[in-house]
């Protein structure tokens, strides 16, 4: 999607922080010099587009529970089916399909490793396939942020 | 003096923020009345939770595919241990470089140590991007991969709180 230059101004300015306060679209737009309206008015319409996954606190994952990549390799013909089944567990919060052998890499996370181990349990006994369990041992960049004055 | 919210409300109010901060003039009194409490023992929370680091960020949460970054590719590479903190440590510090982890080996299955995110607006330009680092980090000689996304069947923000109680079945 084009950006206006409001959305652009919000993203650069908030995505690593906001302010945490009863009114914070309000401070946001004082920051930015402009209304409160425009504010919300613009973030339902990045939401509205899909730009914007949700506002407010991105959980620590070793602080806040426990969480997994996990990937599987599935016969091409049943890429769908198994894609929609990992889909369905709320703990799981991203799911992509990659070019390699092992072919779908999902993310899980829950509130401690026992629960995350039932998870890949299952899934392994209803698809016959074994998961590959890579938990984070040393995080040397974590911001999920990116520029978007930068176009590689 | 501002009552702490009791453990049920925490529960609670962990899993509302999971599916972030609703778009209206006073986001927490909307919180606040979902899990029973004052808007002023949710920010206390909030705040308290945010010192003692529980948050990684709290801001706006992008799709960066909707927004025009649709080439996400993750690189895998197979550095020796001795030297995976010093190269990831390098390699995190890079532009362009999104997520920079350690996870562990499964062999036989799986050789990769080190793993980068890297999100682009084009393939190509993505490709040229983790060719240009890894030529300029020196490591273009280990042992690596580039996986490249090519569907997005799931992607959301984390669920770390337990299942949900129940004054969350009645709220």
């Amino acid at each position: 999607m084009d950006l206006d230059r409001l959305s652009q101004q919000l993203i650069e300015r908030f995505q690593h922080g906001m302010p945490l306060c009863a009114e914070p679209y309000r401070e946001m737009a004082q920051v930015l010099g402009c209304y409160e309206a425009d504010v919300m008015a613009c973030l339902q319409r990045l939401e509205l587009a899909g730009a914007l996954s949700r506002i407010g606190p991105v959980f620590e994952h070793t602080r806040a529970g426990a969480s997994t990549l996990a990937a599987l390799a599935v016969p091409l013909e049943r890429l769908e089916q198994v894609a929609r089944r990992v889909s369905q567990y709320p703990e799981v919060n991203h799911n992509y399909a990659r070019e390699h052998h092992y072919n779908l890499w999902f993310v899980l996370t829950g509130p401690h490793r026992e629960h995350l181990q039932q998870i890949l349990d299952e899934l392994e006994k209803d698809t016959g396939l074994t998961p590959l369990d890579l938990p984070m041992l040393t995080a040397y960049r974590i911001d999920l942020g990116f520029s978007l004055g930068v176009h590689p | 003096m501002i009552t702490p919210l009791s453990h049920e409300q925490m529960l609670d109010l962990r899993q509302c923020l999971e599916s972030g901060l609703p778009i209206v003039a006073r986001p927490y009194d909307d919180l606040a009345e979902r899990i029973g409490a004052h808007h002023d023992q949710v920010l206390q929370q909030m705040q308290q939770w945010h010192d003692q680091g529980l948050f990684r960020r709290v801001g706006l949460v992008l799709n960066h595919r909707a927004l025009g970054y649709v080439a996400n590719a993750m690189l895998v590479l197979d550095v020796p241990d001795a030297l995976v903190d010093e190269v990831g440590q390098r390699l995190g510090r890079a532009p362009g470089v999104n997520l920079c982890y350690q996870r562990p080996r499964r062999l036989p299955q799986w050789r990769y140590n080190l793993f980068c995110m890297v999100h682009g607006r084009e393939r190509s330009a993505v490709e040229a991007q983790i060719q240009a680092l890894l030529d300029q980090h020196m490591l273009s000689d280990l042992p690596y991969q580039l996986l490249f996304s090519t569907r997005a069947f799931k992607q959301c923000g984390g669920r770390f709180a337990p299942p949900p109680s129940q004054v969350w079945a009645h709220g």
